[in-house]
């Protein structure tokens, strides 16, 4: 391999590289692309979950449930249990041990994966419900304990509605009529409120970054002070969400006796959306040439107004940009708004209220009943509708920022 | 705009009368003016007296107002920090001196009226591990997704991949909580199991924990997930800043594309990469949402890793209704102290360690 290469005097191997460096090259080539793929995939899936549980309840109307009661009418084995529909009463009682809420749709039905098979059984009393049915309904699932757990539905030929028709209740309707185990509402109450907290804390923030980075590039640059300045900027960027939820907990509601509110979350989603205005408004800035300043100087324009009208201005998109990326981080923050707001499922303008609905709220609120239940497929629509608002606005800042280099 | 008088910045000049004066330097003296008037009038008139006027000078105020707005914020925001520090700090130091166990090393937690006991060391330990974890399992797959946008691939796919990669951090953390619980932690569970009922299972950190699916690991591979991003998109910005001198010495000298990577770009690359995992790890500490809807909350504490636990984000979130008191407030008040400190030592060590390399480079 080495032939060619024997008249020079630098014994240096220019040949292809064989054997065991080119497998090696090999190998980690190929390791980089399983990571791109380990890197991508959960994307998709979570992307693909969260549109395909949460889409259909955008631009339809939720189907029609059937809410049955039944109860256990045969101990589980390995591979079954038996229940036996009984009155609906019976599941409205405390002891939730006998008697189960079960739901029944036509077709297709969501978040349930041990249904088998629905097979007539005796009913054993004279329950006019239980004959209705038409018997009882049999699930199969992995272990016993695990059947008991799970609330279950099947096909049934007394379905109601399985066609979704299109409606925009979503997007108009809010919670206060429904709860979370019945179908029906919308996410209105929850869009405004995010939309809501996002523009008050905007107001907020954005002057309180812009005024901030006009100091630290104007007016400081070099200074010790400003070097301070920049390093608690650096720490608030670290803080945790819950952190500054905390602090506005203690000064406003512990120390100063408010209560919880639309304005105190807003106030510690200021916290968090602040650093990312002042940062990259102060690098937008720092681009502006300084040949635009002194020229507007040599004009005799008073500092303030060439601030105003000359270095603004040409910062502008990118000050932007960095506008509508703090507001999509902190429409998705949900840690302020457990600690200082509570959730309330009416539609609300009021910022100074104790209830106000908000998107993420609504989310854990989904996540704290049985997956099936119609309040926790809410909690998919409404975080499709979160994740349309945050990307939408990730887009929006890359489309100005993009729009900025080609002038 | 301006309101000030005109400043005269040289004597009156005396012209001559008759002269032709300029009517545009204004206002001119009213004795100049007088005098140009009546001079075609007498025959001697004094000499016509002109004000040179400099230009208007725009007033100081406006100037002090703006440059005082934007002092008072720099000083508002330091006041800030110090300020959260401090207000934290002032509502848990009751509770801390009645605290009837020690705080760091206590795995206990009750906060009543009849007694204050609590200790951190459980969530500090669910806490750590979870989020180290997280990182040991995000940081080699930022490192090849970075890799591979920059060297491996067409600039085409390397914009895409970038793209997608980025659209991971645009996922609120709150959708990746409802993901992890009803999506992910039960597909985890049957590997959990297989793990935790193996001969690995014997070693306490990975002893069977939970029959439900809200495990450490599961929460920390949410968290990999989560940091995903971060780490990559700095890693990415190090290592296309590598010199190109050395990526072409190092194929001058016949180096297969590995060779050439290990040998210039990850050694150039590996401050940048060690602080963008320092982030990430910061991140990954003060992770409230995912976790907390993730994670089983257990009675007693447990090592496994397959059994659950909280952080200190996540039992704070938990607890959020029992904020009423300012001693159970400050209680968690101490914990969220706690995490705020360990959050900024881990960004303080990546600030250093990057401005370690630049300074190297």
């Amino acid at each position: 391999m080495s032939d060619t290469v024997n008249e020079t005097p630098a014994q240096v191997d220019l040949s292809r590289p064989t054997g065991k460096r080119q497998m090696v090259d090999n190998l980690i080539r190929g390791l980089v692309w399983i990571a791109a793929a380990v890197a991508i995939v959960p994307l998709f899936w979570i992307l693909g979950t969260v549109v395909a549980k949460g889409a259909p309840l955008l631009f339809t109307a939720e189907p029609d449930y059937t809410r049955i009661c039944a109860v256990e009418a045969k101990a589980p084995t390995k591979e079954f249990l038996d229940y036996k529909r009984v009155a609906a009463s019976e599941c409205d009682k405390d002891d939730t041990d006998n008697a189960k809420n079960i739901w029944l749709s036509g077709g297709k039905y969501p978040g349930v994966n041990e249904f088998v098979a629905y097979r007539p059984v005796t009913p054993l009393t004279k329950d006019p419900n239980a004959a209705a049915s038409g018997g009882g309904i049999v699930i199969k699932g992995r272990e016993p304990q695990a059947q008991k757990q799970s609330v279950v539905g099947i096909p049934s030929s007394d379905k109601a509605g399985t066609v979704r028709t299109a409606s925009a209740d979503w997007w108009t309707k809010d919670q206060s009529a429904t709860d979370l185990r019945e179908v029906g509402g919308g996410a209105l109450h929850s869009i405004i409120g995010t939309l809501e907290l996002g523009l008050i804390t905007s107001l907020i923030a954005v002057p309180l970054g812009i005024l901030g980075a006009i100091y630290l590039v104007e007016y400081a640059r070099g200074k010790g002070f400003s070097k301070v300045v920049s390093f608690m900027v650096d720490i608030l960027t670290g803080v945790p969400s819950i952190v500054a939820a905390l602090f506005i907990y203690a000064v406003a509601i512990t120390i100063l006796g408010g209560t919880r509110s639309t304005m105190a979350s807003a106030l510690a989603l200021v916290l968090l959306m602040l650093p990312t205005v002042l940062r990259s408004t102060e690098e937008m800035l720092k681009l502006v040439p300084d040949s635009l300043r002194e020229a507007s100087y040599a004009l005799g324009v008073p500092k303030w107004k060439t601030i105003m009208n000359v270095v603004l201005p040409t910062a502008r998109k990118g000050i932007l940009t960095g506008i509508v990326l703090g507001m999509a981080r902190v429409m998705g923050e949900t840690a302020p708004l457990i600690i200082l707001l509570n959730y309330g499922p009416r539609l609300e303008w009021n910022p100074t209220s104790n209830n106000m609905g908000s998107l993420p709220t609504q989310i854990m609120g989904a996540t704290e009943v049985a997956a099936n239940y119609p309040g926790a497929e809410r909690g998919w629509g409404a975080a499709l509708t979160l994740i349309l608002i945050v990307m939408g606005l990730n887009l929006i800042a890359r489309t100005v920022g993009r729009s900025k280099k080609s002038r | 705009m301006t309101n000030t008088e005109p400043k005269t910045t040289e004597a009156p000049i005396d012209v001559p009368a008759g002269a032709d004066t300029d009517p545009t330097v204004s206002p001119v003296s009213e004795k100049a003016a007088g005098g140009s008037a009546v001079a075609t009038a007498t025959e001697t008139t004094p000499p016509l007296r002109v004000t040179k006027v400099a230009m208007r000078e725009p007033s100081k105020a406006p100037d002090k107002i703006f440059s005082g707005a934007t002092l008072a914020t720099g000083i508002f925001l330091v006041a800030l920090i110090g300020a959260i520090f401090l207000f934290l700090l002032l509502t848990a130091v009751g509770p801390l001196s009645r605290n009837e166990v020690n705080f760091l090393t206590s795995t206990e937690w009750t906060v009543t009226d009849k007694r204050l006991a609590f200790g951190i060391a459980g969530m500090l330990w669910t806490t750590v591990v979870s989020s180290i974890i997280a990182m040991c399992l995000a940081v080699p797959v930022a490192i090849g997704v970075a890799l591979l946008i920059t060297h491996y691939s067409t600039p085409a796919i390397g914009r895409t991949v970038g793209f997608l990669v980025d659209l991971l951090a645009a996922v609120p953390s709150v959708v990746y909580g409802m993901w992890g619980v009803r999506v992910f932690a039960p597909v985890i569970q049957p590997f959990s199991d297989a793990v935790a009922g193996s001969w690995l299972g014997k070693i306490p950190l990975l002893a069977p924990g939970l029959q439900s699916s809200g495990t450490v690991f599961a929460a920390a591979l949410v968290l990999a997930i989560m940091i995903l991003p971060i780490v990559t998109a700095l890693s990415r910005d190090v290592f296309e800043q590598t010199p190109r001198d050395h990526i072409e010495a190092a194929w001058a000298l016949g180096a297969t594309k590995w060779e050439m990577i290990k040998t210039a770009v990850l050694p150039y690359g590996r401050s940048g990469v060690i602080a963008a995992s320092m982030l990430g790890l910061g991140r990954a500490l003060g992770e409230t949402i995912a976790v907390m809807l993730i994670l089983s909350t257990v009675r007693k504490f447990d090592w496994s890793i397959f059994s659950g636990g909280e952080t200190f984000a996540s039992k704070i979130a938990t607890n959020a209704g029992e904020l009423d008191s300012p001693t159970k407030t400050g209680a968690y008040i101490a914990a969220g102290l706690v995490l705020f400190l360990l959050t900024f030592a881990v960004n303080a060590i990546a600030r250093v360690v990057a401005a370690g390399g630049k300074a190297k480079a």
